[in-house]
């Protein structure tokens, strides 16, 4: 890529964005009022979508010849440490070390 | 007035703080070591101002020029922000000159804190929330402007670094489970994209997923609706008044 095919890139990507986190906002405006089930639905979304990206990060790893076994390894340890410390940062930091360890030197494709 | 609400909302912002100083830092390192110039991880994070798509579009820049399949790969990357807009309706609304960068700077982080805290009483809402944005925000570009920089004199291998990303996630969903005693969503959030990622396949299955997820979440709704309804009706009050 040349220097304005990037900045096309970026502000289609920056337009995208901003489209994404807008469209509510612009569906229901202020003063009009929201479907009940929209609420409802809006309370137990997040919950679902967090699912689902843990998901699409491993969306590449599951079809190579480690089957996502280094990233597994990282998430166990990430979900282990965040239960025992609850500290965000540590379990982050360690799990990100340690998968960093994994493909560098273990897991070798 | 002001003054009050960045004292109120800068101890929030603490841990975010760490994490994107971190994680630009990452992010920025990532940049410079697929030899894009440190300018671009600058105004990526003013403009985008979004961590997973950001470690995605380094991705994007790196191929041949594509801006439809980057356009449609934003929106199904960021498409969980098009929910985060719901709730916050209501709070986001009456904000006056404030909502569009309310709305524009809606990261998961910022999403997380101005969705969960509510401030003292005598401190503005308004402004306290506009604080908790743009200290982030400026965290952000803060981080990914450093490691940019230091990119350049670093030398080592950063492979793997971008598993920052998943790991956030992991945190998230792992709070999330323990806050709430309702694990049918995550399950079905979690499910869903499995199930779709190996029928779809990888480059396909979020579109699908997403609305695999919202079907089943309405009708996991639907029938919670119905029973709520049944029990009152039994109980001997009328449900409809109870809306």
């Amino acid at each position: 890529m040349n220097d304005t095919q990037r900045i096309i890139t970026v502000a289609v990507i920056a337009l995208a964005t901003a489209i994404t986190r807008f469209l509510p906002f612009i569906v229901f405006p202020e003063g009009k009022k929201v479907p009940a089930v929209i609420m409802r639905l809006g309370k137990i979304l997040p919950y679902a979508i967090i699912g689902l990206l843990v998901v699409y990060c491993l969306k590449d790893a599951v079809f190579t010849s480690f089957h996502a076994l280094p990233e597994l390894i990282s998430i166990a340890v990430v979900v282990l440490l965040q239960k025992w410390k609850k500290n965000m940062y540590l379990s982050m930091i360690s799990g990100t070390v340690l998968y960093m360890v994994l493909v560098q030197l273990v897991f070798k494709g | 007035m002001k003054r009050k609400a960045l004292k109120a909302a800068f101890p929030y912002t603490i841990p975010i703080m760490i994490g994107f100083l971190f994680m630009g830092f990452s992010f920025g390192i990532h940049m410079k070591g697929e030899g894009i110039p440190v300018l671009y991880s600058v105004f990526m994070s003013v403009l985008i101002f979004s961590g997973s798509m950001q470690f995605v579009a380094v991705g994007v820049m790196t191929a041949a020029f594509d801006p439809v399949h980057a356009f449609l790969l934003t929106l199904m990357v960021n498409a969980r922000y098009l929910f985060y807009g719901i709730p916050m309706l209501e709070k986001y609304g009456g904000t006056g000159l404030k909502k569009p960068y309310l709305i524009f700077g809606m990261c998961d982080e910022t999403f997380t804190i101005n969705c969960s805290v509510t401030p003292p009483e005598d401190v503005d809402k308004d402004w306290f929330m506009f604080f908790v944005t743009i200290l982030n925000h400026i965290y952000w570009i803060t981080g990914s402007t450093l490691g940019a920089v230091a990119g350049s004199f670093l030398k080592f291998n950063t492979t793997g670094i971008d598993f920052i990303m998943t790991a956030l996630f992991t945190v998230m969903l792992v709070n999330q489970w323990e806050e709430q005693k309702d694990h049918v969503p995550a399950l079905i959030g979690i499910f869903g994209a499995i199930l779709c990622l190996f029928v779809f396949g990888a480059d396909s299955f979020m579109i699908p997923a997403m609305l695999l997820i919202l079907a089943s979440l309405s009708l996991l709704d639907f029938s919670r609706e119905k029973k709520l309804k049944a029990a009152a009706i039994t109980d001997g009050k009328d449900g409809e008044k109870n809306e």
